[in-house]
């Protein structure tokens, strides 16, 4: 834990505020269809041929069936198209590789996990997916995934908000105006910005290289990788052009490259906060959540860097210097505090793009991504997602402590009922319960066991991780899993589309509810919610849930290979 | 009502309380809490494996002891509802008693009287009630007034006066005519009277889960959802990691982590919150009116009877120019000694402080006294060809024939502004001075009103007073606002105007005109002494009729919701600690590694799976007291109550599973346990 690190951390922390209210503000402007940007003359005429093309009349909201129902169409249509695309690229234009298409299994894993925002990746990048499938039939989703996450937080705090009313938005209006106003104008800043560190931008075959070794031909994968980072930083999707993803020198070139990719992926979530704040009129609340992700957000780091710059006690035991840290997996340009950051942040948000390997990361160093990821990518969190996952469990830590004030709890003068605690309750039920039965079933067939390249408790965090990556969207993976099988391109792009969707629906259900009731004024006497005493309240929520739902499956997991790491002989 | 305040653990109702824990065992009525249906089912698995430890060579010691302690959890849980009930259902069978087999004067078509048997009497049959007899059901006088002795329900023993027309005419069955005979149109059909309403309400039977109450069943239950996918899947991660889980134990840790604690005593919180309103002589006529009562964050407040005491007092002598205060307080008290109000003796008593002891009524005796009537509207003595009065300015202007001085008038202009009410004092040809007669404030309300404040609700009271005295009222005793020259309709339309802002309404009152204001309110209390309309349309009767309860209410009403909160926050707490003694003890076997996690340093697997089971059956039993007593209630503002609980709670559910564990371990392993 050297002061280089210390001074990064504290630079990222201090940009990731000061980014937090202008980025937020702006959101403000997005979300609103009245509102003007800086951006209009540009983009205004593009937006209302938007709508007169596919017939919106942006002034009429929906009510959020309607909402849920538009939402569930295009993400349908939008995973045929994908799969059509991955079945046929073989006919389809810019594929100087002449790659083939995709088997059924892993055209419907790879179209599910690009449709949910999670960019799992069961194939490698530069040896099965052609430009044109790249850009365009997963980069669509790069846009449109992250845009319907903002939508959906977007849907949730207009329910909290607003009084009486019926309609919580449209969801087609949400969506245009993100992906024009929002997401375009910063891919094309960060796109260009990451060339300029020498990221590569073409359509060219792969080059060919002579290495040093005598005779070897090393094949170099060329491609639009810029272009692509950007959005897959900044919409949290993480599904990386090359298989090495971002420990690739071509994905990423630098040490700012490296900086900024991981503050692009915190930059929207983190501003979503100041958005729910200036929404419902508190901006205290915003910051209180804001201040309950980042105490996770810290402690997931702290605890990752602590233990992978102590390495592996049994390596030491063998002469490898304790100082270097653990560097298995890691890359030597970024060193330990940077993988440690980049991945807790990775899978804090919902991004799931790597620059190291989390499988080699120590047991307790590899805990922190897993448990992150089992929090509910609450921390900070993808796209919308983020905001929305956490706010579920603003409601569920009122219901629990707010009666402790002797009324019955109130959201911001939303009263809770027993409507609110059964769609609140889903959306935390079924991702836990997903995941737990998709893991036991992994763990005694032979088709989840035949995936496996470790054993013992090593094995079981392999399919642990696969699993709480596919239903919490987060797309990076432990590796050591091949997952590229049928059984499992399958039953993770079924828990990919069920922890997606099974978790959106009762979310909108929620905001629809919350949107008709009342708002009671707020006094004295009301739930605060806001200050250090409602954010420790919320963080001590998500770490009991989190840990009582999942405490079990780590003990046999990374928990037990800690001990064994420190306590026994044996090396792993 | 008697009011022989039961202790919470009196034997009458801890033995019954037994019994009925085993027989709310019935699977029926378990279903109903899925959280105890879930450790009962869990229970009987165990048992089942039980039976057939012998067959598969297993050590049988343990596992009796882990099922006995399951179904331990469901009976102290059972045992908790029980006891809850056990207060409701001695008061209802007292209540039973005191009605006995009773006859009714019906008036026939004829006119004539005939006796009948009090359940042949239907809604507006006419009855006679004589003195000494008991009425036999609810009706409103419609002829006659007569003294009634209401004991049977409010538990006071002083009698009241009913009588036709205005607000006091409703008499309650079961109570006894003392004096005078009324007639009666009878208001409610068999079954349907006050006496049998109140019946069903202590004791619970109809008693039905409260909207906060089936949230929090949907949470609990939620969590036990959960709960039982953790535990049904460790088996599946058993067999990949080579760790054997039995049965017994995965119940075990199942029931230890599913809320138990809040899940055995949800029920028993809800039924004595309803109870502690009964303490209180309140009948609420649902849970919701309880719930509704802890959201209140309006008070409406009726001036007299609930802000001040329902007279006024003298608090100064304002003398005319030109006359001593001691001749003016002379000549008051000389008006008043004849005059037995309370008014009229604050006079004297003030008088007194003047130095005036010495005068006393045979010193007056060739003195006339000339008491008050509606048309004249003073009061006063002749002595000796001397008229003295004291009356209100313009009766006293009419008497003396003249304008009064201008320093008395502007005395007079400057009391009612002060909100108080002055009487002039004069005698035929002189006027002396004023009176200042004041509004008195309840003792202790300014302070109430403050913490009332600090919780967010706001007072508001309600009077037929000008705005003036209103206002100088209001500011006494702390109101936030005032609604002045109230009319019924103002109050009514108040009401709505706030519930449309958001806000959650509770008055209370008597009148029949009140009836509509009660019946929109969130909270409605109707006094006892009141008209059968009002009653009916609010959801609370005080059958002490005592307004000033409505802020009892409001507290009893926080109660049991911060109740309910603070077992909900303390049974998820434990769960961290239950994990801490069972987890390692679970995977030692296969895992020597892990004992580094057996924090509390339990003796052996065994002890601590037990240890664990022992103390989630042992903290309902040890909860109970709270459950029915209530937590502390202190009224503090929001955000201090979330602090402070939270740390009891919150923190204290944390931490005291460590410390119970650990000692329970330790002294089962001092027995030889496990």
């Amino acid at each position: 834990m050297n002061p280089m690190g210390w001074l990064q951390l504290f630079v990222f922390i201090f940009l990731l505020v000061a980014l937090t209210k202008p980025l937020g503000l702006y959101l403000v402007r997005v979300f609103d269809p009245e509102a003007g940007t800086f951006v209009d003359p540009v983009i205004k005429p593009v937006e209302r041929l938007f709508y007169r093309f596919l017939g919106i009349n942006p002034a009429e909201e929906q009510d959020w069936k309607g909402y849920a129902a538009s939402l569930l169409i295009f993400s349908v249509v939008g995973m045929l198209f994908t799969y059509g695309i991955l079945r046929l690229q073989q006919w389809l234009p810019l594929n100087p590789q002449g790659l083939g298409p995709l088997s059924p299994d892993l055209a419907f894993n790879t179209s599910a996990s690009f449709t949910t925002n999670t960019n799992w990746q069961s194939y490698v990048g530069e040896s099965t997916m052609s430009y044109f499938s790249q850009m365009v039939a997963l980069s669509f989703h790069n846009f449109a995934s992250a845009a319907v996450g903002g939508a959906v937080a977007a849907a949730l705090v207009r329910g909290v908000s607003r009084d009486k009313m019926a309609g919580i938005g449209n969801f087609w209006v949400d969506l245009i105006r993100q992906s024009l106003y929002l997401y375009l104008p910063l891919c094309l800043l960060l796109a260009v910005f990451l060339v300029s560190q020498g990221m590569i931008q073409n359509f060219s075959p792969y080059a060919s290289a002579k290495t040093i070794e005598t005779g070897a031909v090393q094949t170099i994968a060329q491609g639009p990788v810029a272009s692509q980072v950007a959005i897959k930083m900044l919409g949290t999707n993480g599904g990386g052009f090359m298989n090495a993803n971002a420990s690739h020198p071509y994905e990423n070139p630098t040490p700012l490259s490296n900086f900024l990719q991981m503050l692009a992926i915190f930059a929207i979530p983190s501003s979503l906060t100041y958005y729910l704040g200036r929404m419902v009129k508190n901006q205290k609340h915003g910051w209180s959540v804001w201040s309950a992700m980042f105490l996770l957000f810290l402690a997931g780091v702290l605890v990752c860097w602590w233990a992978e710059s102590r390495g592996n006690p049994r390596l030491t035991a063998l002469g490898v210097d304790a100082a270097y840290g653990s560097m298995e997996g890691k890359e030597v340009r970024f060193g330990i505090f940077n993988s440690a950051l980049f991945a807790t942040i990775t899978t804090d948000a919902s991004c799931g793009a790597v620059n190291a390997m989390h499988d080699s990361f120590t047991p307790l160093g590899g805990l922190v991504p897993l448990f992150n990821m089992q929090l509910g990518e609450v921390v900070f969190g993808g796209v919308g997602s983020g905001l929305y996952g956490m706010m579920i469990f603003v409601v569920l830590a009122i219901f629990l402590a707010g009666l402790m004030i002797g009324r019955t709890p109130e959201y911001l003068g939303k009263k809770i009922e027993a409507f609110d605690v059964k769609a609140a309750a889903l959306a935390v039920l079924i991702p836990a319960v997903l995941l737990l039965g998709f893991t036991a079933w992994a763990t005694i067939s032979r088709w989840g066991i035949a995936g496996l390249n470790n054993s013992g408790p090593h094995g079981f965090s392999e399919i642990l991780y696969a699993f709480t990556s596919a239903i919490n969207n987060n797309g990076s993976a432990f590796a050591g899993l091949s997952a590229n099988t049928p059984w499992y391109n399958t039953t993770l792009g079924l828990a990919m589309l069920c922890g997606r969707f099974f978790v959106i629906i009762p979310v909108l259900a929620l905001a629809g509810n919350l949107a008709g009731k009342k708002t009671v004024p707020q006094s004295a006497g009301s739930f605060p919610a806001f200050g250090p005493t409602f954010t420790l309240l919320l963080v001590g929520t998500i770490l009991l849930v989190g840990s009582l739902t999942f405490l079990p499956a780590l003990s046999l997991g990374p928990v037990v290979e800690h001990f064994l790491m420190i306590n026994s002989q044996n090396l792993f | 009502m008697t009011t022989k305040a039961l202790s919470i653990f009196d034997r009458s109702i801890l033995v019954p309380a037994v019994v009925n824990a085993f027989r709310k065992l019935h699977p029926r009525g378990m279903v109903r809490n899925p959280v105890m249906f879930v450790t009962l089912a869990g229970a009987v698995v165990t048992t089942a494996e039980l039976a057939a430890a012998p067959f598969r060579g297993e050590d049988i010691g343990f596992i009796l002891q882990i099922a006995v302690w399951l179904w331990f959890t469901v009976l102290f849980a059972n045992f908790a509802e029980a006891m809850a009930e056990g207060r409701g259902k001695a008061q209802a069978a007292t209540l039973r008693k005191s009605r006995t087999q009773t006859l009714a004067n019906r008036r026939g078509r004829g006119g004539f009287l005939e006796t009948v048997p009090a359940e042949t009497l239907r809604k507006n049959d006419v009855m006679v009630v004589k003195a000494g007899e008991v009425i036999p059901t609810d009706g409103d006088v419609i002829e006659g007034a007569a003294t009634v002795d209401e004991s049977a329900i409010t538990g006071e023993s002083a009698p009241v006066i009913r009588e036709s027309g205005g607000d006091r005419s409703a008499v309650t069955g079961g109570t006894r005519v003392l004096s005078d005979e009324i007639v009666v149109r009878v208001t409610a059909d068999p079954g349907e009277s006050f006496m049998d309403h109140m019946i069903t309400l202590v004791e619970g039977a109809s008693r039905q889960k409260t909207p906060n109450e089936i949230a929090l069943t949907i949470l609990l239950a939620a969590l036990t959802i959960i709960f039982l996918i953790v535990i049904m899947t460790l088996k599946p991660f058993g067999v990949y990691s080579r760790v054997t889980f039995s049965i017994p134990v995965l119940v075990a840790l199942l029931v230890c982590l599913i809320p138990t604690t809040i899940g055995g005593l949800l029920s028993a919180i809800g039924i004595a919150g309803i109870d502690r309103l009964v303490q209180k002589n309140v009948l609420a006529m649902s849970g919701r009116a309880v719930e509704a009562a802890g959201d209140v964050d309006v008070l409406l407040l009726d001036k007299t009877g609930t802000i001040t005491i329902g007279n006024r007092q003298a608090s100064e002598f304002f003398p005319a120019a030109g006359v001593k205060p001691e001749e003016l307080a002379a000549i008051a008290q000389m008006a008043s000694f004849a005059d037995e109000t309370p008014e009229g003796k604050s006079i004297v008593f003030l008088a007194k402080g003047f130095g005036l002891r010495g005068r006393e009524l045979h010193d007056l005796s060739h003195a006339q006294f000339v008491p008050f009537t509606a048309k004249t509207r003073m009061s006063g003595v002749d002595v000796e060809n001397r008229q003295y009065r004291k009356g209100a300015a313009d009766a006293i202007r009419e008497f003396i024939g003249t304008a009064l001085p201008a320093e008395v008038e502007a005395d007079v202009d400057r009391i009612s502004q002060m909100g108080g009410t002055p009487l002039v004092v004069a005698d035929s040809q002189k006027v002396f001075g004023v009176i200042y007669l004041k509004d008195i404030v309840k003792g202790g309300l300014p302070d109430r009103f403050k913490r009332f404040r600090a919780m967010g609700i706001r007072t508001i009271m309600i009077t037929g007073d000008n705005p003036l005295t209103a206002a100088t009222i209001a500011k006494e005793a702390g109101l936030d606002d005032f609604l002045a020259e109230a009319r019924p309709e103002d109050k009514l339309a108040l009401i709505r105007r706030e519930q449309a802002a958001g806000h959650l309404v509770a008055m209370t009152g008597d009148g029949t005109n009140d009836a509509p204001a009660l019946a929109q309110a969130d909270v409605g209390v109707a006094m006892n002494s009141g008209t059968q309309a009002a009653k009916e349309a609010g959801n609370m009767v005080d059958l002490d009729s005592n307004p000033t309860k409505l802020i009892e209410i409001v507290e009893i009403g926080k109660q049991l919701l911060m109740t309910r909160g603070a077992l909900t926050t303390f049974s998820v707490a434990n769960d961290v600690a239950k994990y801490f003694a069972i987890i390692p003890a679970m995977l030692v076997a296969t895992f020597p590694q892990i004992a580094a996690l057996n924090v509390m340093n339990l003796h052996s697997s065994r002890s601590a799976i037990l240890s664990a089971i022992i103390f989630n059956a042992l903290i309902i039993v040890a909860l109970i007291p709270i459950a029915l007593r209530g937590v502390t209630f202190r009224p503090m503002g929001a955000v201090a109550i979330l602090r402070r609980n939270l740390l009891i709670y919150g923190l204290g559910g944390l931490v005291a599973p460590f410390i119970g564990i650990k000692l329970i371990d330790i002294a089962i392993t001092w027995l030889h346990l496990a």
